[in-house]
């Protein structure tokens, strides 16, 4: 089955990233990078999002476009990036989650091939 | 025996075995089950007018079998696979453990995760699990409609899990299974033959899964907790179903034999070496219910197990219970110290106000014990700790 993991970040994720030397974040990108490494075979796309500040969000409502600035959730947890995954059920996917080095809250969803 | 109680027990008996194998032969948990619930809803419409039959599960293979053969007439695929089976099916041991994983899997909600597993498992009617939680069966029946989409949609699977996943995984099923045996054995919603039922499903369930899984130490432990509490219901309600506390519970009426094998059981798991919570509360339990007379309770080993229990999970509940039993090591003084330091966890939780009425009742301090017995009174809906704490807030 299909599954995508939604990767959000948290405020305190990215404050802690912030207060990293430069060779400890070094060392999580490539904990990061060795995950990549390890599902390779299972992993058939994947996205990283730029920051929050660069999204730019569209409501159409009665025929009328309003752009507004940032991210459609205004919430503490901001979507960072996706991996697009094929494995057998939703253990494997948990499983695959489970191990992810990164941000701290994953959404596991099916996906239509 | 009421034969309403019978023809629960020999419901609950097959109606998992025969779920377990329709899952295992369609591949579709939902279509399984609903042909499973339908040949449940036949038998007891059925039995109770023309006698149990001669072989139950085949009888309830035959009906779910064709009602699956007119209902999944688009599903060529399905009607094939269950022309062609016979009955019995060869038994796998492992079928209806892998279908309580799929039941108590982490990805459904507490409430849906219950009902599934009454229904699945236990062959419960969704009528009759709406009954024994006082809900109204449209709840019931869309937790479980939903639980069903989204086992199917999400991928959810039908197996035993991995060595890795597995004590998280066991953890969620004895979670359920504990919350049912509660529910049943404290009953929040008071109707006596439910409640037994719950309790009595909990324990087939706990004992099917130490059957299946007889290293792992927590599942003996659950059992054993339960069997200890069972051993003992007896007691606990007198003639006008009111509560009798464990001082003043006729030991004589406890079922002493299956208290020594719930004894048993205790040390089993030990022997295992890997202590747990379920582990500890039963060996608790077992403090107590191998005390010959409740003067002669080993508070001092319940203390040190409460102290194990609290470094494995802590919690403020268990705090109350050891502050409870340090009462009858140190005197009620100490023990309201420690409680006065739980006072905002549990203002919500009525054992809590009970205790403190008793505890300020032993200092001497009548009016404000009533007080704390009120407070409790407030909190509980359970009709027997009700008419307990009236009596104290009447007649003390």
């Amino acid at each position: 089955m299909k599954y995508v993991l939604m990767f959000a970040e948290t405020a305190r994720y990215a404050e802690g990233l912030a207060a990293m030397s430069d060779a400890e974040r070094q060392a999580a990108y490539d904990e990061v990078g060795r995950w990549f490494g390890d599902n390779a075979a299972r992993i058939t796309h994947h996205v990283h999002l730029r920051p929050p500040h660069t999204a730019t969000t569209m409501r159409k409502l009665d025929g009328h476009a309003e752009v507004t600035d940032g991210p459609f959730v205004e919430g503490k947890e901001i979507v960072s990036g996706f991996v697009e995954a094929e494995v057998a059920d939703l253990d494997e996917a948990l499983a695959m989650a489970r191990s992810w080095p990164g941000c701290p809250v994953i959404e596991i969803r099916p996906a239509d091939a | 025996m009421s034969s309403q109680d019978e023809l629960a027990r020999v419901v609950r008996d097959h109606a998992g075995r025969l779920a377990a194998s329709l899952v295992h032969l369609l591949g579709d948990f939902s279509a399984a089950e609903d042909l499973v619930q339908d040949a449940i809803e036949a038998a007891l419409r059925r039995w109770p007018v023309e006698g149990v039959p001669d072989r139950p599960d085949a009888w309830l293979f035959t009906v779910a079998r064709n009602r699956g053969l007119d209902v999944l007439r688009r599903q060529a695929r399905y009607r094939e696979k269950l022309a062609q089976l016979a009955w019995p099916t060869r038994e796998e041991p492992d079928d209806r453990l892998r279908l309580l994983f799929t039941c108590c899997h982490p990805a459904l909600p507490r409430q849906a995760q219950i009902a599934l597993t009454l229904r699945t498992i236990c062959g419960l009617t969704t009528a009759q699990i709406a009954a024994a939680f006082l809900v109204p069966e449209s709840t019931v029946a869309q937790r479980i409609t939903r639980a069903k989409r989204k086992i199917t949609d999400a991928g959810i699977p039908y197996r035993i899990p991995s060595d890795a996943e597995l004590p998280e995984r066991l953890d969620e099923v004895l979670t359920v299974v504990y919350l049912l045996y509660n529910e049943g054995y404290l009953s929040s919603t008071g109707d006596g033959a439910w409640s037994r039922r719950l309790a009595e499903d909990a324990e087939w369930l706990a004992s099917s899964l130490a059957w299946t899984l007889p290293r792992e130490p927590e599942v003996i432990g659950l059992l054993a907790l339960i069997r200890l509490h069972q051993a003992r219901a007896a007691a606990r309600f007198d003639t006008g179903g009111r509560i009798v506390l464990l001082p003043d519970q006729d030991r004589a009426r406890w079922d002493h034999s299956a208290i020594a094998e719930a004894g048993q059981l205790v040390a089993r798991a030990a022997a295992l070496g890997r202590p747990g919570p379920y582990q500890l509360q039963a060996a608790i339990v077992a403090c107590h219910a191998e005390a010959p007379r409740w003067e002669d309770t080993d508070w001092a080993q319940i203390v040190v197990l409460y102290d194990m229990l609290l470094a494995l999970a802590p919690s403020p509940v268990t705090r109350l219970h050891r502050a409870i039993a340090r009462r009858h090591l140190a005197g009620p003084r100490p023990a309201m110290r420690e409680l006065d330091g739980l006072a905002e966890h549990l203002d919500r939780y009525p054992l809590f106000h009970a205790t403190r009425a008793e505890l300020l009742r032993a200092l001497g301090e009548a009016e404000r014990a009533r007080e704390a017995d009120r407070r409790a009174l407030d909190l509980t809906a359970n009709p027997a700790q009700r008419a307990l704490l009236e009596d104290r807030i009447n007649w003390t």
